[in-house]
C-alpha cells in the first residue's frame, strides 16, 4: 500500500528536439524550393483558314531569321543578308525594329495611335519571321528567341527612359507599360518548320 | 576588500535547451509552409537552356501546367529507346495527346484561373526543334496560347 501522495515524475523531453529535427530533415530532402522560370511567349490563335494564307508585307518591313539544320542563323533584311553569329542579332534586331536612321531599307516609320497616350512614330508594320528546320537545335531556337525578347526589352527600356523618365519596370503597370509595349510591340512570326534540301 | 572576490569555484549554469524544440519546430513549419511536394515523377531527362535577363521567374503555381520534352531516363530507355519523348502528367505521349491533356488541366482550373493558364515547356537543350513545333501546334489548337520556354538563369559573370 502506498503511502501519501504520489509524485507524477518528470516528463523528459530532451528528445523532443531530436524527434523535430528528423521531421525537419525529412522536409527538406524531399521538397523542392526550385522556382520555375522561363522565357514567357505568346502562340499566335489557331485559325484554320488562315494558314495558307500569304501576308502582304512590303519587302522592308521583313526581317527573315533563319536557323537551319546545322544551326547556322542566317539573317535577311532590307540592309543584311548574311550568315550571322548569335551574339549580332540582338545590335540587327535592335536597328531594325526602331529603325533610328530612317533608313528606306528598313520598316517604314509612322504615326501610330495610342490609346491613352496619343500619336507615337513607330515602325508599327515590321515583321521579325523566324523559320526553323525540324532538325535545328533548341536551344539555338531558344537563344535566338531570348536574343530578339532582349532587343525588343531594351527598345523599351530607351523608350520609356526618354518619355517617362524611368526604366519599363518601374513604369505603372496599369497606365505606362502597355503604352510602352504598344510602341514597340512584339512582332515574331513563327513559320511553320520547313525541309531545307529535301523535297517540300 | 573582499567583497567582490568570489570564495570557492564557481559553477558553470546548465544551458536552458527546454526552447529548442519550438525552436525547431518553427523552422520545421517555415520550410512546410514555403515548399511544395514534387508532384510528378520526371521520367525524361531534361537540361534547360539558361538564359540572362529575360528570364522570368513563373509566379502562382496553380496556373501553370508542364509539359516535358526530352530523352527517356536511363531506366525508361531499354522499353523506349533513346529518342526525345514527351512526358505529359505521368506517361509519355504522343503530340496528339496534348489536346486532351490541355483541357483536362483546364478543366481542373476555378473558372476565372482558366485564361490565365500557362503551359511551361521543360524542353531538353538537345532535343530538335520537329517535335517542340508538334507540341506547339497542338497547344495553339488547344488554345493554351501562353506558353513559357523553362530556362534557368545564368550566373552573371
Amino acid at each position: 500500500m502506498a503511502k501519501g501522495k504520489r509524485k507524477v515524475p518528470g516528463l523528459n523531453q530532451s528528445s523532443t528536439a531530436d524527434i523535430s529535427f528528423i521531421l525537419l530533415i525529412f522536409f527538406l530532402v524531399t521538397t523542392s524550393m526550385d522556382v520555375d522560370s522561363g522565357l514567357s511567349r505568346r502562340l499566335p490563335d489557331w485559325d484554320p483558314d488562315a494558314v495558307e494564307q500569304e501576308m502582304k508585307i512590303k519587302e522592308r518591313n521583313v526581317m527573315t531569321v533563319q536557323v537551319n539544320k546545322n544551326n547556322e542563323i542566317h539573317v535577311k533584311n532590307g540592309v543584311l543578308n548574311r550568315t550571322i553569329d548569335v551574339s549580332e542579332l540582338k545590335d540587327i534586331a535592335k536597328e531594325f525594329i526602331a529603325n533610328p536612321d530612317d533608313n528606306i531599307n528598313l520598316p517604314i516609320k509612322e504615326d501610330y495611335e495610342i490609346e491613352g497616350y496619343g500619336t507615337v512614330v513607330t515602325t508599327v508594320r515590321h515583321v521579325i519571321s523566324l523559320q526553323t528546320d525540324r532538325t535545328t537545335n533548341y536551344e539555338i531556337y531558344f537563344k535566338v528567341q531570348h536574343e530578339l525578347s532582349k532587343a525588343y526589352s531594351e527598345l523599351r527600356d530607351a523608350w520609356a527612359r526618354k518619355t517617362f523618365g524611368k526604366k519599363y519596370e518601374q513604369c505603372d503597370e496599369k497606365t505606362e507599360q502597355p503604352v510602352v509595349r504598344a510602341v514597340y510591340a512584339s512582332k515574331i512570326s513563327e513559320a511553320e518548320p520547313k525541309q531545307y534540301g529535301t523535297a517540300q | 576588500m573582499s567583497k567582490f572576490r568570489s570564495n570557492g569555484k564557481r559553477e558553470m549554469p546548465e544551458l536552458n535547451t527546454s526552447s529548442l524544440p519550438d525552436l525547431i519546430f518553427t523552422v520545421l513549419f517555415f520550410f512546410m509552409m514555403v515548399t511544395s511536394m514534387r508532384e510528378v515523377e520526371v521520367k525524361v531527362q531534361v537540361k534547360t537552356p539558361t538564359g540572362s535577363s529575360e528570364i522570368e521567374k513563373l509566379e502562382r503555381k496553380s496556373l501553370v501546367s508542364h509539359i516535358y520534352i526530352g530523352p527517356p531516363a536511363k531506366q525508361y530507355r531499354a522499353t523506349f529507346g533513346s529518342a526525345p519523348q514527351i512526358q505529359l502528367n505521368e506517361h509519355f505521349a504522343e503530340p496528339e495527346a496534348v489536346r486532351e491533356f490541355v483541357s483536362a488541366e483546364r478543366e481542373s482550373m476555378a473558372e476565372r484561373d482558366k485564361p490565365l493558364m500557362k503551359m511551361s515547356l521543360k524542353i531538353d537543350q538537345d532535343v530538335q526543334m520537329g517535335i517542340v513545333t508538334d507540341v506547339k501546334q497542338e497547344l495553339r489548337k488547344a488554345r493554351a496560347l501562353n506558353i513559357v520556354y523553362s530556362a534557368g538563369k545564368e550566373k552573371e559573370k
